[in-house]
């Protein structure tokens, strides 16, 4: 193991690690930390210039509670759930689909056909920006949930493909090959052997396309606008205009806007990380 | 009896079922191929076409645009007697500086992670704490960041004061610091992602190797140099690819921070795109899309490289 673990090293490095851990966090995460402390506060701190301080009053509720109850977020976090949930089961489905027919046949442009996966997954969004909002437009799907649904399979599948494809090159062939022996149907291999070996790979896809969805605010800006169809990561601008300079509901806003991925991450860790290495670290 | 039977089954089995191993894969490819191919490959050309008109977004560009050839281009770099666009130079400066210092999340996520390489109590929930910035959204990162630089009150301004220097005008809101201080944002969450990378990665070091090194004498910085950076290759590779990617991608920070501002001095090709074209200063939509077409040419660079060295590692796998 390297660094040396502390456990090896002498008695004073060993406390000193220990001290500094939660120190070197606090320090990490300061920002957060303020905001959270921020969302807690009285309005009245923010006019006393009370900023960074300790809070006069634990209004945690009331802040809460005025996101909750007094403006749109709640629409808003209804409308990512809307757009996310669709599109992590689209993605998953064809990515399952892609992602097989890319790692169990070999024929001409399979390689080509997985580049172009990979190569359009890292494409910047501004090329594509004009043509696929005339592309919804015309469709009649502008500012609706779907639109920006369809938009997000499309794309997140690129990069799910890479994931999936790599994952089933790595599975046990003879496997297929024993299936095929038997002469089970193509269709009948993917779906009773393949896919129930898959599910730590569609695990790990969904909660990450779950989080890079639910964080989206490009495509959120291009395709939507208003209270009827944008995502809350949109939404949070105009709740901040609305509630101008109000620090104390602003970071409570912005607190429950970020805690979807967050509880997602805490809940999936494991198959978090394995999506984020793209299954290339092991 | 039984060859009778045989060949009979043969010629009753379908074309499909004889051609099965080779149309199945198309079968499954057809949809994904289908959404890519319409959402992706093909707005990339329609944009190539669209940076040779002069169009303002409305109608059909083939009846309200006119075809210019390569005049946006020339109007961006300043060639064939055009003066070249000084809102795009500045941008392709920030892209530079966003360019060279997102890298810097690299050897940041690398100590952090080599910090919390131990086994101590708790040290899981300290790994998933140092990584919480990336699963934040970049407009909350952004928000958040705000509030730290906000002139007077912010907390980056009160500590600065302690040591005595101020910035005139509070970070974002001088023209000298704001990129920098929007690119500090930026590397938040990308050194923690950085830091993931080579977490999982030092999972995967040999230990034999290590042991190995340590009875040679090896030790500190010549071990990490020798020994465990060689191991860490992978995880390298993809901290830089997500890390260019990323950088390139700087549009989320910049649009919530700064919003282009102060005087248009951080803005980027990403935000450059989005600001002459659908916001109130654009429709320019053909100038626009040669910004993006630069912007894609930028990128394609980078995806050259990361394809090539995939399909290296393809070829060695096979």
């Amino acid at each position: 193991m390297f660094p040396t673990p502390v456990q090896k090293t002498s008695a004073g490095v060993r406390v000193s690690y220990q001290a500094f851990l939660p120190l070197a966090l606090i320090l990490w995460l300061l920002p957060l930390i303020a905001v959270m402390i921020f969302s807690i506060k009285p309005s009245v701190d923010f006019t006393t210039g009370n900023y960074w301080g300790w809070p006069t009053s634990f209004e945690g509720f009331t802040n809460y509670g005025r996101v909750f109850f007094e403006s749109d977020m709640p629409r808003y976090l209804m409308n990512s759930v809307l757009i996310t949930v669709p599109t992590v089961i689209g993605t998953v489905a064809l990515a399952c689909m892609t992602g097989f027919a890319l790692g169990v046949y070999k024929f001409k442009g399979n390689l080509l056909i997985f580049f172009m996966f990979i190569a359009g997954n890292f494409v910047p969004f501004q090329i594509l920006m004009v043509p696929v909002r005339d592309l919804t437009v015309d469709m009649g799907l502008y500012n609706t949930k779907t639109g920006l649904v369809l938009f997000h399979i499309a794309f997140q599948t690129g990069f799910a493909t890479l994931f999936m494809r790599n994952f089933i090159r790595a599975l046990p062939f003879p496997l297929i090959e024993a299936a095929r022996v038997e002469g089970v149907a193509e269709w009948r291999i993917f779906w009773y052997v393949v896919l129930p070996l898959m599910k730590p790979a569609i695990a790990a896809m969904a909660v990450l396309v779950f989080t890079f969805i639910w964080n989206d605010y490009f495509w959120a800006v291009v395709l939507t606008q208003g209270v009827e169809s944008q995502p809350v990561t949109a939404g949070i601008t105009s709740f901040n205009s609305q509630f101008r300079a109000a620090y104390h509901l602003m970071s409570a806003g912005s607190i429950v806007a970020a805690l979807p991925p967050v509880l997602m991450f805490f809940l999936m860790q494991k198959h978090f990380i394995a999506g984020l290495t793209l299954g290339a670290v092991k | 009896m039984t060859i009778s039977s045989d060949s009979y089954s043969q010629t009753q089995r379908g074309w499909y079922k004889r051609n099965e191993i080779a149309i199945t894969p198309w079968l499954f490819l057809t949809p994904g191929l289908l959404f890519f191919f319409v959402y992706v490959i093909w707005p990339i050309w329609q944009s190539f076409g669209m940076s040779l008109y002069d169009w303002n977004g409305l109608g059909d560009i083939n009846v309200n645009g006119t075809y210019i050839g390569l005049e946006n281009y020339n109007k961006l770099f300043g060639l064939a007697g055009e003066r070249a666009d000084r809102n795009f130079q500045i941008s392709l400066w920030n892209n530079l500086r966003w360019l060279v210092l997102y890298l810097l999340a690299i050897p940041a996520g690398l100590m952090i992670a080599l910090f919390l390489n131990q086994n101590v109590r708790g040290i899981r929930i300290y790994k998933s704490l140092f990584f919480f910035p990336f699963v934040i959204s970049q407009v909350v990162v952004g928000l958040v960041f705000t509030w730290f630089y906000l002139p007077n009150n912010g907390l980056f301004t009160v500590i600065t004061n302690w040591f005595g220097f101020q910035i005139p005008g509070g970070v974002l809101g001088n023209p000298n610091t704001a990129t920098y201080g929007i690119i500090v944002a930026g590397l938040w969450p990308q050194t923690a992602y950085c830091m993931i990378l080579y977490l999982t990665g030092l999972n995967a070091v040999d230990p034999e190797q290590v042991e190995a090194a340590r009875l040679d004498g090896a030790k500190g910085r010549k071990m990490l140099w020798y020994v465990i950076l060689p191991q860490l290759k992978p995880a390298t590779f993809i901290a830089f690819v997500v890390t260019i990617i990323g950088a390139l991608r700087s549009f989320d920070l910049v649009s919530i921070m700064t919003n282009g501002g102060p005087f248009g001095s951080t803005r980027v090709l990403s935000f450059y795109v989005f600001e002459k074209s659908l916001s109130e200063r654009g429709l320019q939509y053909g100038y626009a899309a040669a910004v993006a077409v630069v912007l894609f040419l930028i990128m394609l660079v980078f995806i050259s490289y990361f394809l090539w060295a995939m399909y290296k590692e393809e070829k060695a796998a096979r």
